[in-house]
């Protein structure tokens, strides 16, 4: 809960510095919101980690809000982003379309947002271009689909993966081999390992 | 880093990992050593992974892997009403679930715009430091045991015990209570509750006196916690660190100062910040913060407001039994709230409270029906097993093990 004297000021900082780049800037139930277009992301995330008087230093979370069949463009992209010396807190929005749901990463100004972005390529399949290791977090390799999709069902089944590691090689049994195994069934059972194998049967 | 997405292979011993085992390039023409941990491992209390390369004892790279807990969490909530969200908040971080219901019931009512009664915002202020103090008893205790000191363990478990006692005569549970109601709470204090709580405050404090003793001059213990994994306040801030772990960085950063939630701006206390950043920082902030959680507890009891704890709207709050069994528009009033649920004004809203790891914030959308159209939990233990592999370089494999106790990753909550 912001007050409103602090959202008010980095309502109008925002509309100095990056009113060209924004599409909109608003204040929504205490917070202060900027939607921007998927081309501006960058350059507006440039200046609001770097200028000193917006100084956007800690990556608060990114994640997306799946809008489909209610909107042109299916996905839309919430970041929260804060400043650590001024304690601005701003909502990031960014819409992007069904057919090709990418972004530019934003690991390189902030180093925190890494598992955040896979933890949004994991849900709802949003590609952040540029990040360093893009793999599924929460779900499993092999996973199909992305989970937090409208279209994904709620109860969906996925099948059966197979094993993973088909061939162990240094497990314990590995290690036992078959001469060792001889000499101790000799020293029982006579002279044949044959006979030794057949008598542990 | 920068590994093919379909390059999963099988390397040493079986075990599915994108690393390899490279030549060191000396002498002796040894090569690195692929180590698996996890995901069920004795010494992690939790389910985590960590695939770490090794050369001798000190890691070279590591791979952390989460998610073994996950079960949902965001899915299911779109399904419930905003009610029903509230057991399932319990299962987040479930060492002190009062903190994420309490996250919870203000951002819904943030969407709604209204503001509970003061009583109830002390009730909760209340409740959550007590949870915060079981909290960062745990993860004390727990890392203290892991490096040896099973005494520690025993004490502040103790306490915990004093704390959970208390907490499950108010909630009527210990771990999953559901005990905040968005608008209110489910039940008021107990009577006598305020003296059984300042004396459970002595016991945990005779306790904690105990643990500072064996542990904060121990020459065994500063040994393996000092100068282990330091993280700059810098590195701590890019890295998204909040908490007791960016405090310990000297990220003077709590959502109870900065942003105040909960009549938190009438409390007295100190947020007590490291230095260094180390893996001791970290143990010492946590183990200082506790005090300042009791002052808090103090405080709220010292001045607990008289009044309701429910706002008076039967469209948020469902009404008194006796209402409904007795009068109509009672009756029609319980009908609606429990078929159609709280249905509040599109929008969207963000709301940070101070967990027990750090800031957990709730992102919801609502789309004007009874369920949330979105919920995203920005998660605390999430973000900084972020980090882990960052801190891991460098540092020897003896160190995994304090370091994500240090971490205090809730499964729960981590893979929510």
């Amino acid at each position: 809960m912001s007050n409103t004297s602090t959202s008010q000021a980095l309502l109008t900082l925002l509309g100095a510095k990056v009113g060209n780049l924004a599409r909109d800037a608003r204040i929504e139930l205490g917070d202060v919101v900027i939607s921007v277009e998927r081309s501006q992301l960058k350059d507006l995330f440039q200046i609001l980690r770097h200028d000193t008087q917006l100084a956007f230093d800690f990556f608060v979370s990114v994640t997306a809000v799946d809008w489909m069949d209610q909107r042109s463009e299916r996905f839309e992209l919430v970041y929260h982003l804060m400043s650590s010396a001024h304690l601005y807190r701003l909502r990031v929005k960014v819409c992007l379309p069904e057919e090709k749901p990418e972004i530019e990463s934003a690991v390189a100004l902030w180093p925190g947002a890494d598992f955040m972005e896979r933890e949004c390529w994991d849900m709802y399949g949003i590609v952040f271009k540029g990040h360093p290791d893009l793999r599924r977090i929460l779900m499993y390799e092999e996973f199909v689909g992305h989970p937090l999709r409208k279209d994904y069902p709620l109860q969906g089944k996925q099948p059966r993966i197979p094993l993973r590691a088909p061939e162990v090689q240094n497990t314990a049994r590995d290690m036992l081999r078959p001469t060792l195994v001889q000499i101790n069934r000799r020293a029982g059972a006579g002279s044949s390992p044959a006979g030794g194998a057949s008598n542990s049967r | 880093m920068g590994r093919d997405l379909l390059n999963v292979d099988y390397g040493a011993g079986g075990v599915t990992t994108h690393f390899r085992s490279r030549p060191l390039g000396d002498d002796l023409h040894s090569e690195t050593m692929i180590l698996n941990m996890g995901p069920a491992h004795p010494a992690t209390h939790g389910t985590v992974r960590l695939v770490a390369e090794l050369s001798g004892e000190k890691i070279l790279d590591a791979d952390v892997e989460v998610g073994y807990l996950h079960r949902g969490f965001e899915k299911m909530c779109e399904h419930v009403d905003y009610n029903q969200v509230m057991p399932y908040t319990d299962r987040l971080n479930y060492v002190s679930p009062i903190i994420n219901n309490v996250g919870w019931c203000l951002t819904v009512e943030k969407l709604l715009g209204i503001t509970v009664p003061k009583r109830c915002q002390y009730i909760r202020v209340l409740l959550s430091e007590m949870s915060r103090v079981s909290d960062h008893l745990t993860c004390l205790g727990a890392s203290a045991m892991e490096l040896g000191a099973f005494t520690v363990m025993l004490y502040l478990i103790q306490a915990r015990e004093y704390m959970w006692e208390l907490i499950e005569e108010v909630t009527g549970a210990r771990l999953t209570i559901s005990y905040c109601r968005v608008g209110g709470l489910k039940a008021d204090l107990p009577d006598g509750f305020a003296d059984k709580v300042r004396k459970a405050c002595q016991g945990v404090r005779a306790h904690l006196a105990n643990a500072d003793r064996l542990l904060s001059r121990n020459r065994i213990f500063l040994d393996r916690m000092c100068n282990v994994a330091p993280i700059t306040r810098e590195e701590a801030i890019a890295y998204s660190l909040s908490g007791p772990i960016g405090r310990a960085s000297g990220f003077n950063y709590d959502v109870r100062k900065a942003f105040p939630y909960s009549s938190y701006e009438e409390f007295e206390f100190e947020v007590p910040l490291g230095s260094k950043g180390d893996n001791f920082d970290r143990f010492h902030v946590r183990l200082l913060e506790m005090e300042q959680s009791m002052r808090i507890i103090e405080q709220a009891l010292d001045n607990m407001p008289d009044g309701p704890i429910n706002v008076e709207d039967p469209h948020i709050v469902l009404e008194p039994k006796d209402r409904v069994y007795s009068s109509i528009d009672g009756m029609i009033n319980h009908f609606e709230l429990v078929i159609r649920g709280i249905e509040p004004p599109q929008g969207d809203v963000y709301l940070p409270v101070e967990g027990g790891n750090g800031e957990l914030g709730f992102y919801a959308v609502s789309d004007g029906s009874g369920r949330p159209y979105k919920l995203h939990v920005r998660a605390p233990s999430f973000i900084h097993m972020g980090v882990m592999r960052k801190m891991l370089l460098g540092a020897n494999i003896a160190d995994v093990v304090p370091i994500f106790g240090m971490i205090n990753m809730i499964g729960g909550e981590c893979d929510r």
